[in-house]
């Protein structure tokens, strides 16, 4: 277990090096690797168009399945087709890949997410069965090849009394029905993929079914332009009375063959069993003690079903009110499904600090950090801070470390998540006595909670409720996108902000400290 | 709001251009020439390829007994047929030489429950391409001592051929394809 950790943090640290240097180049918003996923879903997308028009013009002969296939290498447009199918499909299972290294670095298949972690695990299986029958559908060379070394493989299970491998012994064991049932294989499984991927998704809200636009217009013109520069071409037909010579094997998707030849039929049942079984196993594996979850107060919950909205795992539902007032509502928990990440408590507009009440208490909130507890902290703060310009630092648990923040003016509070900040606390603390407010979130596309940094973002810009009030003086604010590792990008904001607010004079609010209870 | 840190795109460096066409790039190469290549030749240049393959049902285990008139008294009425027959059948084993070399002896378990149904075997065998004689014998009764088929032919494989051992009782036996 030790060793796994260590090689997990290991990972994760060479994971994030190279994330930043993806940032360099497409920015965070825009890194694929934060969009494997979407990808993945991309790279489905295409397979599947590509797919009904390749499906229209097959014949489903045994003759005339490679004939039809063949024949679109004489026009562009097939061979345009024909490529992109090909390499939607290496994408997809690099992308599934790499997403599935991703999730598991980042310790993504414990606590809340298990279900999107099981879920996924039988997906690998029905892409690469969908992947590999669709080489057999072709019947050429490397059809008829890996027809038998699939045959073979599967009669290595003590299941199945003939051995399937005879199905290829000789011409004529092999007919139309053959080809059709090849056929069922190749469409069946993306259908069964399809359905999985629903399950896949489930229990988040928002999922990405596309990139952002600029990576599927990237990858689909790669695609598109390595199917027209590297034709994907056929082998000669199928012959069962003998070996095909040289094969151009596409190692992305049929690696298992050479493997199970290399070694033998059980090891490779071994390897995928065994993978298999540890995918499913690594959710119930010990692990740390889950977060509290969110907890709602009825008395302070207006129904207004903002939480329900931002909560990024689709983890609260609106019930109607026990106040029994028709057409209230109240938000409901489920702590299977929660977080803890206290977006909902930032969403909740009973989280404005402004409440003249002594004790805040929020209509949904974390207890581990409560919104009341933010406000009574960030007034003692900002009571006793010595500075004659104070500054305010609100960042994130999972992001650059607010404690990296460097000056005796800075009084930094890390949250759970960036988007636990309502917006109102800009407001309170510059009305409080700061001079500056620096917001942290994690970079683009990379909060641990998925939407934390995005809706932070939108909040203070005004284009999601809630808002920060127009009045703010949004010069006085600073927002920056920094992620684990960025406390550097931290500190340079937060020079930016001290320099800016040093030739602004300090607000005379004329209610200051008033609204304290 | 002034906004800084990774979340700036708009004004992207010509270097970030050039890093994106760079990965993108890399990522084309990994496709292209992992979907091809390296070649992979799964039999030698001068090998051919043996597959030794059937599915047949070997004899009973033991022979059938009859019943005495008292033994059938025993039984009710709808089930007293003059003569017992075991279900189990025997394994069926098979053994190719090639220029006097064993080179597989395979015996194949009958399938089913009761050991009732058909065994079958498939069997892949590398050889040198050329001419080479070979033995095949097949047992399929356990009662008897000598291998129930043999067949022995010259066979000149060529590299890459297959040959097909197959059994068709209907074909006189073991069959070379």
């Amino acid at each position: 277990m030790r060793g796994s950790a260590a090689f997990r943090q290991y990972g994760l640290s060479g994971w994030r090096a190279v994330e930043r240097r993806f940032d360099t180049a497409f920015g965070s918003g825009r890194n694929p690797l934060r969009h494997l996923g979407a990808i993945g879903f991309l790279a489905f997308w295409l397979l599947a168009i590509s797919g009904v028009v390749l499906y229209v013009m097959l014949d489903t002969s045994v003759v005339g399945a490679y004939r039809s296939i063949d024949g679109l290498a004489g026009h562009p447009l097939g061979r345009l087709l024909r490529g992109v199918h090909r390499y939607a499909a290496d994408t997809l299972v690099i992308a599934m890949g790499l997403h599935l290294l991703r999730e598991w670095l980042f310790g993504h298949e414990r606590g809340f997410r298990h279900f999107s972690w099981l879920t996924g695990v039988p997906l690998i299986g029905f892409v690469f069965v969908s992947a590999i029958g669709g080489f057999w559908l072709n019947w050429d060379q490397l059809g008829q090849y890996s027809a038998i070394a699939t045959a073979e493989w599967l009669d290595a299970l003590p299941l199945i009394g003939a051995p399937l491998a005879r199905n290829f012994l000789v011409a004529d064991a092999v007919n139309d029905r053959l080809i059709a049932l090849f056929m069922f294989v190749h469409v069946g499984m993306p259908l069964l993929l399809l359905f999985g991927l629903w399950f896949h998704v489930q229990r988040i809200t928002r999922a990405a079914v596309l990139p952002p636009r600029s990576l599927v217009i990237g990858v689909t013109a790669v695609l598109a332009a390595l199917a027209l520069a590297v034709p994907v071409t056929s082998h000669a037909p199928a012959e069962l009375s003998s070996v095909p010579p040289l094969l151009r094997l596409d190692w992305i998707l049929l690696f298992l063959h050479p493997l199970t030849e290399a070694t033998s039929p059980g090891f490779v049942w071994a390897v995928v069993g065994g993978g298999a079984l540890a995918l499913f196993a690594f959710p119930f594996l010990p692990q740390l003690a889950r977060a509290p979850v969110a907890v709602v107060d009825a008395a302070n919950c207006n129904g207004c079903r903002r939480c329900f909205a931002d909560c990024p795992y689709a983890a609260i539902a609106m019930v109607p009110h026990p106040n029994q007032r028709i057409g209230r509502f109240l938000a409901q928990v489920d702590g299977d499904l929660c977080a803890g990440c206290g977006i909902c408590a930032g969403a909740c507009p009973s989280s404005t600090p402004f409440r003249s009440t002594s004790e805040l208490v929020t209509g949904i909130d974390l207890p581990q950090l409560t919104v009341g507890e933010l406000r009574r902290r960030l007034q003692d703060a900002l009571a006793t801070s010595e500075a004659a310009r104070p500054l305010v630092v609100f960042g994130c648990d999972h992001g650059a470390r607010c404690a990296a923040a460097s000056g005796v003016d800075v009084s930094a509070f890390s949250l759970l998540c960036a988007g636990q900040l309502p917006p109102s606390f800009v407001e309170y603390a510059l009305r409080d006595g700061a001079a500056g407010v620096l917001v942290a979130a994690c970079r683009d596309g990379g909060c641990e909670f998925r939407l934390g940094d995005s809706v932070t973002a939108e909040r203070l810009r005004g284009s999601r409720e809630p808002r920060l009030r127009v009045g703010v003086a949004t010069e006085r604010l600073e927002l920056v996108a920094a992620g684990p590792g960025d406390e550097s990008a931290l500190n340079a904001a937060l020079s930016r902000l001290r320099q800016r607010v040093q030739s602004m004079p300090m607000l005379t609010d004329p209610h200051r400290r008033l609204h304290r209870a | 709001m002034p906004d800084s840190g990774a979340r700036i795109a708009a004004a992207r460096p010509l270097s970030s251009w050039v890093g994106q066409l760079l990965l993108y790039g890399l990522f084309a190469l990994g496709i292209g020439v992992f979907s091809q290549w390296p070649r992979y030749r799964h039999l030698g240049t001068d090998e051919a390829l043996i597959k030794v393959s059937f599915t047949h049902t070997g004899k009973p285990v033991s022979d059938c007994v009859s019943l005495s008139a008292a033994e059938l008294a025993r039984l009710p009425p709808n089930m007293r047929a003059p003569t017992k027959c075991p279900r189990e059948r025997s394994p069926v084993t098979v053994a190719v030489d090639i220029d006097g070399v064993n080179v597989l002896t395979r015996s194949a378990s009958p399938s089913g429950l009761s050991k009732d149904g058909a065994s079958a075997v498939y069997q892949r065998l590398v050889v040198p391409a050329r001419e080479q004689r070979v033995t095949v014998r097949l047992s399929d009764d356990v009662r008897a001592r000598d291998a129930a088929y043999r067949r022995e032919t010259t066979v000149s494989l060529s590299p890459g051929q297959v040959l097909v051992i197959d059994f068709d009782a209907e074909k006189g036996g073991i069959t070379f394809r």
